[in-house]
């Protein structure tokens, strides 16, 4: 399932309520590692020459005929470009459409944020930390898509019902971007908005940066369907005269 | 769920109708409700709001989608802001579901999910895209086009993930009706795509019915 990386570029651990976000070159793959299991990362993704362009959900899932995302799956913009995919996954399925947890929420279910009694153990919600690492970009909640909550499943019934499934994430779980646009990558790991465990996670996210392989002839994500072709194609024009 | 409404079309304070390619961009005051009516059946309604107040407030599918623990809309849905405050209610409804996953047809996906050729064809966010440019008092930019609603749309999921636009389970005269529980913008665009079964391939007019409180 996974295939040897490359040498790494960079490596580093996220504990439980962190956020972050960096701009990640075209050619380059960002490999997230569940190392104690149960854990959750959220993630939303601007094309960093036009922040305008941004991860869009709904058209990632109906273009793909999904509603999970796992290896295959490619990552679309609302502009129709394919801003990275999914080109490993040992964990099979993960959500797009639930959201962040909130400070009420997370205050509800597992205990009030404090800083100043927990310190670095404080209850970050990833809808406050998405907001912190927009700023940055000069961006707001009104430029926050649906978020993919990685690592975090959905069971859905037939009558549209849906509940966070339970434990999809082992310890070594991992998911292997490759980056398709040169992004803004923001993200978060703040528990799921659905998780009823009671107590806030202690998990441990480690990120990996290292060279993607190149969308050749068998490539998982090019192949997956007749669409994501266009959408590589949709990039090829876009980067049309660039190195 | 069927839940029909007791409001009479004579004392709507507005009717209009909005054909097929076209928008409705309106406000609609707390406590006034809006009737959407599918006219001729299988007509896709896509749908944002924004608060009147601050449009930076927009209408939220995931946290909707959480909060009630469903994926379709209809009687009885809270519809969520991205603060994860209840921007309106759907209070009637007799088509008994609708989509919020799909998102609206965008020339440019439109040319992921058919053909590359297929770019200049009409598109709802383009309609949305005139809305914005057209009014701009609303405060309302690209930027805050967002992931909708999809009146009168039928997105199935099933239990094992798969995701389909499937033929409508509208028909004609059905409706769906909201209450907004505070100030909003409503912003629609009745939806021109030809290449999926959304409209039936049949594009038609819907009706819109306002009354005040």
């Amino acid at each position: 399932m996974t295939k040897t990386l490359s040498r790494a570029h960079y490596k580093t651990t996220l504990s439980a309520g962190s956020h972050w976000s960096f701009k990640l070159r075209r050619g380059l793959s960002l490999q997230l590692t569940d190392e104690t299991g149960g854990a959750n990362v959220g993630m939303v993704l601007y094309n960093a020459d036009n922040l305008l362009e941004r991860y869009n959900a709904p058209d990632t899932l109906k273009c793909q005929h999904t509603f999970h995302l796992t290896q295959g799956h490619c990552l679309y913009s609302d502009m129709g470009h394919v801003l990275a995919s999914v080109i490993e996954d040992s964990v099979g399925a993960h959500e797009t459409i639930c959201g962040n947890s909130t400070r009420d929420g997370v205050r509800e279910s597992m205990g009030e944020r404090s800083y100043q009694q927990d310190r670095n153990s404080w209850h970050q919600n990833g809808y406050d930390a998405f907001l912190v690492e927009l700023a940055k970009y000069g961006l707001e909640r009104r430029d926050l898509p649906a978020n993919i909550n990685w690592f975090s499943a959905c069971a859905i019934k037939e009558e549209g019902d849906i509940a966070l499934s339970e434990g999809p994430s082992p310890a070594g779980s991992q998911v292997r971007l490759r980056m398709d646009m040169d992004c803004i990558v923001v993200l978060h790991t703040c528990p799921h908005p659905m998780s009823k465990r009671g107590e806030y996670p202690d998990s441990q996210v480690r990120i990996t940066l290292t060279d993607a392989p190149p969308v050749n002839d068998d490539d998982v994500c090019a192949n997956h369907c007749e669409e994501n072709r266009r959408g590589f194609e949709n990039n090829r024009l876009y980067y049309l005269g660039s190195a | 769920m069927i839940k029909e409404s007791f409001r009479v079309s004579a004392r709507a304070v507005d009717s209009r109708t909005v054909d097929a390619g076209d928008y409705y961009l309106a406000i609609l005051n707390d406590g006034d409700t809006l009737r959407i009516v599918d006219l001729e059946g299988n007509q896709a309604a896509d749908t944002l709001f924004y608060s009147a107040k601050d449009p930076t407030v927009h209408y939220s599918a995931s946290n909707t989608i959480r909060e009630q623990g469903n994926l379709y809309l209809t009687a009885g849905s809270d519809l969520r802001s991205n603060e994860n405050t209840v921007m309106l209610s759907i209070v009637a409804d007799t088509c008994g579901r609708h989509d919020t996953l799909g998102g609206a047809c965008s020339t440019e996906s439109n040319t992921v999910r058919y053909d590359l050729e297929k770019r200049c064809m009409h598109a709802c966010r383009d309609s949305w895209m005139l809305a914005i440019a057209e009014h701009p008092e609303y405060g309302i930019r690209k930027r805050d086009i967002t992931h909708n609603i999809n009146f009168f749309m039928n997105v199935p999921v099933t239990p094992a993930g798969a995701l389909t636009f499937e033929d409508g389970i509208s028909a004609p005269g059905k409706y769906v009706e909201f209450t907004a529980r505070m100030d909003v913008i409503v912003l629609i665009s009745n939806c021109p795509q030809l290449n999926n079964p959304c409209n039936g391939y049949n594009p038609t007019p819907i009706q819109l019915l306002t009354w005040t409180q």
